[in-house]
């Protein structure tokens, strides 16, 4: 896709993309998590990007898949599989061949089983590292990647990892660009047949559309009316808290300063 | 054995009964007399009050004027709640069941104690052949209440290894773990915070299918492992219904957390030391955020001002020396000093933060009922009758800007000092 004039060797990204699903209407789409991967491979330095897809060829992901075309690619590969079969075994022939510096994927699938298992899997049968959540990549030199890990609460955990590797990406990476109509329509599917495996255990499975869970109930637990009127007369719970009175201000400020530190929240 | 007192109707009439031929026989047995009352050196019946009565169930002290007195002595400070629970020991376990919780912020999270009673709920199915609860837990921690959470035994691994972002040290440390016990059941929470990965990472090592997203468990005498579950596939949008796994990673709420026992959370030790692996992935440690970027609802340390703020450049200040998020009560915003996205409360966001500094907010229940899942909450505030002082684990009463003031000179203080030491 790219000329290779560039003095240092290109780095090497293959993207692991999938059919996804809209949360709503339940249409075939390109999947949220992949195409951010498609994004934050796009916004790499040197990269030569390939995408990878193992899966069924028909109308409906054909148009999902053309998605991640429409992001500025010419051709995606494409690994035939039946409907419901086990597709590590293909991708992980198709990346031991092709061998990348960075395989990108999504945490979850939208479809299927969703267990978010397969870079998982694919690591330990590649024997790569595997780091999840990503937010971005900083830098890759010498064959390590410096990454930025998603952690909840809005925080960021700096990561350096050998290459090769797997990463997973996060929700809290960039937002995919549009995918443009033209470059979609034009792309190619570069379709192989790979090895296919059944998933027997999921066939055996009772799988049907997610019920509400149940709410839990705030149940008091009391093992006497005493106990139990207290608990509803409560007015503000906690209580038995610290109370310091006629403090002078730096001796509130040692003393909240303390809590922040042990709950370690200053940085 | 229940310690509750038990009344024995009949001995009672008969201690009331002066007349009663058994009535001395009696008042002896139920041990009354000689503590509470005796005669003194000039004759004159002495009475001790402090002697009499006796500590009811719920630990309030009963005087039963009748005449008898059940189990003698009293006073004594009401035992705490925890103690009062029944104390459950398994010697010789059946089987294990491993849990693995998150230990946000060196915790138990709410997520951790479902998983502990959907533990308790695996290994006391059976009452003959009942199982114990292994927590491994790694780094330093400040839990106090793993026997009211439902551990039996606590492997705690603390070594720099494991420290930090150390999958691939801590999958080697589970690994162990599996040598040594063969745990009949994994269970880890599918959180983002690590559980989930690591659950992953040993189902894969373990070669097991794990069941993720596991929500209800039931037993089922034909599933493989005796239970049956029902799990979320395809991004939340599908109920599965499987065999349970040996490796299970299980959503909130997947089951009741503990609350009527006690276990013995006794020490466990691995058999051998920790492996030293090589790590190819290398923590560089956590970047610094621009906490005003954080979304409000899920910050973790939140510096809230109400109508008691005086000087809002000095609060802004604070909030950035401090690095904390900034909330506000509603009155702060209706008076136009923040803004309309950083309202706390009922009609304002309800924010999960661990750590939530109310400075100068009276506490009135719209913005108490947004700070209901904050762990630990401080308050400044001139009045100490308020609500917020009530639901607050430290209060400071006084003047907020002074206190805030102070507090930022602490906390620049402590950084020089530091910046000096290295
Ligand atoms: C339908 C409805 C919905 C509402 N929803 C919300 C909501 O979502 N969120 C919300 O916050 N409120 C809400 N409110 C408003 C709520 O009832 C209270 O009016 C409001 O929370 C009070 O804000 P406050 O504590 O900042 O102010 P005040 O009640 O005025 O409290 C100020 C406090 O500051 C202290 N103080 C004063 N000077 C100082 C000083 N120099 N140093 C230290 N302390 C000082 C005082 O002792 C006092 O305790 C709602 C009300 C209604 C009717």
């Amino acid at each position: 896709m790219q000329p290779e004039v560039t003095t240092m060797p290109a780095l090497e990204v293959t993207v692991l993309v999938s059919v996804g699903r809209h949360p709503l209407t339940g249409r075939t789409r390109r999947a949220d998590q992949d195409a951010r991967g498609v994004e934050l491979a796009r916004s790499l330095a040197d990269a030569q990007v390939r995408l990878l897809h193992a899966g069924m060829r028909d109308e409906s992901s054909e148009a999902a898949l053309r998605g991640y075309l429409g992001m500025g690619f010419t051709q995606l590969s494409l690994l035939e599989q039946p409907e419901g079969a086990d597709v590590l075994p293909a991708l992980a022939e198709a990346l031991d061949a092709t061998s990348p510096h960075l395989v990108i994927a999504g945490e979850r699938a939208e479809r299927g089983e969703g267990s978010g298992l397969l870079p998982y899997l694919l690591a330990e049968r590649l024997g790569w590292p595997l780091v999840s959540g990503l937010a971005a990549v900083e830098s890759v030199e010498d064959g390590v990647a410096t990454l930025l890990q998603a952690l909840p609460r809005g925080q960021r955990r700096r990561l350096k990892v050998r290459l090769p590797a797997i990463v997973t990406v996060d929700n809290a990476a960039p937002a995919p660009r549009q995918s443009a109509y033209g470059p979609a329509r034009r792309g190619a599917f570069e379709t192989t047949a790979g090895p296919v495996s059944d998933d027997e255990e999921w066939a055996a499975w009772q799988v049907q559309p997610a019920r509400q869970r149940p709410k839990r109930l705030k149940i008091v637990k009391a093992a006497s009316a005493r106990d139990r009127f207290k608990a509803a007369a409560a007015k503000a719970e906690g209580g038995g808290g610290q109370v310091l009175t006629d403090v002078s201000p730096e001796q509130g400020a040692e003393a909240i300063l303390m809590l922040l530190r042990e709950e370690d929240v200053l940085r | 054995m229940s310690d509750l007192p038990r009344r024995d109707p009949r001995q009672e009439w008969i201690a009331r009964n002066r007349l009663h031929p058994r009535h001395a026989e009696v008042l002896l047995a139920a041990g009354q007399g000689a503590a509470s009352e005796w005669q003194g050196p000039n004759g004159l019946v002495r009475r001790n009050p402090h002697a009499i009565g006796f500590v009811g169930p719920n630990g309030v002290k009963r005087i039963d004027r009748s005449g008898t007195q059940q189990g003698a002595g009293g006073g004594g400070a009401m035992r705490p709640a925890a103690e009062r629970k029944p104390l459950v020991e398994i010697e010789a376990p059946a089987f294990l069941v491993a849990v693995v919780p998150d230990m946000a912020g060196g915790r138990l999270s709410g997520h951790d104690r479902d998983l502990l009673g959907l533990a308790r709920q695996l290994a006391d199915a059976d009452p003959v052949a009942r199982g114990a609860v292994v927590a491994v837990i790694f780094g330093p921690h400040k839990e106090t209440s793993f026997a009211e959470a439902g551990v039996d035994r606590l492997l705690h691994l603390d070594s720099p290894d494991v420290a930090g972002y150390a999958p691939e040290a801590r999958l080697g440390a589970l690994t162990l773990v599996e040598e040594a016990w063969a745990p009949r059941h994994w269970l880890l929470p599918d959180s983002k915070l690590g559980g989930g990965e690591l659950g992953r990472r040993l189902a894969v090592r373990l070669g097991e299918r794990p069941a993720t997203s596991v929500w209800q468990v039931a037993a089922d005498a034909e599933a493989v492992m005796g239970w049956q579950c029902t799990a979320r596939g395809a991004a939340g949008s599908l109920d599965i219904r499987r065999p349970l796994s040996r490796v299970a990673l299980a959503l909130a709420e997947c089951a009741e957390p503990v609350s009527e026992t006690r276990h013995a959370a006794t020490e466990l030790a691995l058999p051998q030391p920790l492996p030293s692996t090589l790590s190819r992935i290398q923590d560089l440690g956590q970047v610094s955020v621009d906490p005003s970027g954080v979304a409000l609802s899920e910050a973790e340390f939140i510096l809230s001002a109400g109508n008691g703020v005086k000087d809002w450049p000095g609060f802004h200040h604070a909030a950035e020396v401090l690095g904390a998020t900034e909330g506000a009560s509603r009155v702060a915003v209706d008076d136009g000093f923040m803004a309309r996205d950083r309202q706390v409360g009922a009609t304002g966001t309800w924010v999960t933060a661990r750590v939530y500094v109310a400075v100068g907010i009276s506490g009135a229940i719209q913005h108490l009922q947004g700070i209901q899942t904050c762990d630990k909450v401080v308050a400044i505030n001139m009045d100490p009758g308020c609500d917020m002082i009530k639901r607050a684990d430290l209060a400071v009463i006084g003047d907020a800007t002074q206190i805030l003031e102070a507090l930022v000179t602490l906390v620049a203080q402590a950084r020089e000092e530091k910046r000096d030491a290295a």
